[in-house]
């Protein structure tokens, strides 16, 4: 049996005589190669910046907002009635085992004033348990505690967003500041979180005790009144547990009748945004999947040029089979032509790909990521496209009568 | 044992609804270190003889023996590897790989007999140097004349050591002077190193090189008889 490296010499020299087809079959592999990478590339920076998105919210996550007010028939958004309380949020904590922290919220939007600068923000009333809730640690000074909760304290932590615009280089811890003519000591500085998955800049926030939002800011239709609470359950197993716990504990606290709607929605936000990730998952494969036609388009190409060359290399065949090539000698041969085609297609593929998916995210401004995962798939991908569609070329030219191999003009 | 028996070899073709009798029941002994030349007409089935003698066809009916192996019952790839070690070919139309230097032509045989690369180029070498052709080894076909290509394809025959050269022809596409040349190169080989020649020709002179003559006319032997050197023209 001939040994591979005269066999892959032997298909160099071959595909060198017609440099021209050659490249143009390779084309077709190129193309078919670079776009699966291209593709997935879109894809996995898809999903991968949505994944950063939900970690960002904070794991586990789970929202209670009020339900619907009715007026004359006309029913208004959820949350647009005032039904949780804090209260709600300390018995959520107290007897819901599966609930590891909760934080309720009072928000709103207010004009932030520091010295002769002046900024339109979001204000939350929380509490302290609320960094906990979103793993959002403080990055510089303090958070405020329960104590500043319990007499509240005119005290605020503030997003980077916030320093960016009202502090300009001035340290915000100590500096007092104006929400909404209440002047507010800043105590410490939020770490940068980036956009939420509804592209909201989260980092564009006020954080003050839920107390002092209420007495101080917003206007409350009753003491304790909040318009969210936020629960991180103890693990992603506890979720379903967590939202039968408070929609039950809620339901008891509101006097809810077994026949009424609840007055109050739980929504599961890992949830959510797990759905989001799994289509961006099937976006990735649709796409990859699209790319491999393309790809096995390139093979076909392949095999109609092999076919093309056995038959105009019959009397070559014919020779080689007359001084000693066996059947897999001939078989190889034209398979490893086809391979080395398909191979060095697809490392070409693989650099415009790489290249195509970095200028797609610098044009497009699209995330893409080239896993190395995907590298290897597409090249074994067009490495295998070689030997399929090489193989039948390859048994035909293995099948010629060497007689009328070597008659042929 | 005979280098070659044939017994009663009978090769039908069917064309279409035709049945073509190209041998009718060809009988022949040839034994190591003969020089043999094989004439007759086209269409005497001279050819189809040579064909199975080259283990390139197997009979229909009939023994061939080749060194004792019956060749009608051996399988394609096993008649591939008779005719890499036991048979070397001369075509008429020389049959080198085109944008193949010389030395990979006669490397050729050898890459299918898992010679290993040093070895191969050495004995390559070493070929082309015993038919002349020493410093031609990186040219290519096209770059050499007639009588230097069928001398790469001689070199080619010999080098892995081949017991008969089959010779179709040899001399059909060179000029007198030429084909001389390559008629000294077979009768040096056969007397010098004892390789069995077997000549198809159509031309006398060619053919009085051999010792022995074998006609063939319709499919069969007419005559079988040895070259009288006297009357050599």
């Amino acid at each position: 049996m001939i040994d591979l490296s005269s066999t892959f010499k032997i298909s160099f020299r071959a595909l060198r005589v017609n440099k021209m087809r050659s490249a143009l079959t390779m084309l077709g592999i190129i193309i078919g190669v670079a776009a699966v990478i291209a593709m997935l590339a879109v894809g996995t920076g898809a999903s991968r910046s949505i994944e950063a998105q939900i970690s960002s919210m904070g794991s586990n996550l789970i929202m209670i907002v009020p339900g619907s007010t009715t007026a004359g028939g006309v029913r208004m958004g959820s949350g647009t009635q005032s039904t949780l309380s804090t209260g709600d949020a300390d018995a959520i904590q107290k007897e819901c085992p599966a609930v590891l922290y909760v934080a309720p919220v009072l928000s709103g939007v207010a004009q932030i004033v520091y010295g002769n600068q002046n900024w339109s923000t979001g204000v939350s009333g929380t509490t302290p348990e609320m960094l906990e809730v979103r793993d959002w640690p403080v990055a510089q000074g303090r958070p405020f505690t329960a104590d500043d909760v319990r007499s509240a304290t005119k005290v605020c932590l503030i997003g980077q967003t916030i320093v960016d615009n009202l502090f300009g280089g001035i340290n915000p811890v100590g500096q007092i500041i104006r929400i909404k003519k209440v002047p507010f000591t800043v105590i410490g500085v939020l770490s940068s979180k980036g956009q939420s998955p509804t592209g909201q800049d989260q980092d564009d926030t006020v954080f003050v005790p839920v107390t002092t939002a209420q007495k101080q800011l917003f206007g409350t239709t009753f003491p304790g009144m909040v318009r969210l609470i936020m629960v991180k359950a103890k693990s992603a197993d506890d979720l379903r547990s967590a939202e039968r716990e408070i929609t039950e504990l809620l339901r008891q606290r509101h006097h809810i009748g077994a026949k009424q709607d609840d007055d109050f929605t739980v929504r599961n936000l890992t949830q959510m945004m797990q759905a989001a990730e799994q289509s961006a998952r099937v976006m990735t494969l649709l796409l990859g999947s699209i790319a491999s036609v393309s790809l096995l388009v390139g093979g076909i190409g392949i095999m109609n040029i092999m076919l093309v060359s056995v038959t105009e290399r019959t009397r070559e065949i014919g020779i080689r089979m007359a001084i000693g090539a066996k059947t897999w000698d001939i078989r190889l041969q034209f398979v490893i032509e086809a391979v080395t085609l398909s191979l060095i297609g697809g490392i070409a593929g693989i650099v415009v790909g790489v290249g195509g998916s970095k200028i797609v995210s610098v044009i497009a401004e699209w995330p893409t990521i080239v896993s190395p995962l995907s590298v290897l798939l597409a090249f074994s991908f067009s490495g295998l496209v070689g030997i399929f569609f090489g193989f039948y070329p390859a048994y035909k030219a293995s099948l010629l009568n060497p007689i009328e191999a070597l008659r042929f003009e | 044992m005979s280098l070659i028996e044939a017994r009663d070899v009978i090769k039908t073709y069917s064309l279409g609804d035709v049945a073509v009798h190209a041998l009718r029941g060809v009988s022949l002994i040839i034994e190591k270190g003969e020089f043999v030349a094989i004439m007759g007409p086209s269409g005497s089935g001279k050819s189809t003889f040579m064909n199975v003698l080259g283990c390139l066809d197997q009979p229909t009916a009939g023994v061939y023996l080749l060194e004792g192996i019956d060749i009608g019952k051996l399988n394609r790839d096993e008649l591939a590897g008779i005719r890499n070690r036991k048979i070397g070919f001369v075509f008429q139309g020389f049959n080198l790989l085109s944008r193949t230097s010389a030395l990979e032509n006669v490397e050729l045989p050898m890459l299918y007999d898992g010679v290993p690369a040093k070895e191969r180029a050495a004995r390559a070498v070493a070929a082309l140097k015993s038919v002349g052709l020493a410093g031609r080894e990186h040219h290519f076909p096209n770059q050499l004349s007639g009588g230097e290509q069928q001398r790469v394809a001689i070199a080619r025959a010999l080098v892995n050591h081949a017991p008969i050269i089959l010779a179709d022809e040899p001399t059909g596409n060179l000029d007198s002077k030429t084909s001389d040349e390559v008629m000294d190169i077979f009768v040096r080989l056969n007397s010098e190193s004892g390789i069995s020649i077997i000549l198809v020709t159509h031309e006398p002179d060619i053919a009085q090189y051999s010792r022995r003559i074998v006609r063939f006319s319709d499919g069969r032997i007419v005559s079988d008889e040895p070259v009288n050197k006297v009357n050599k023209i």
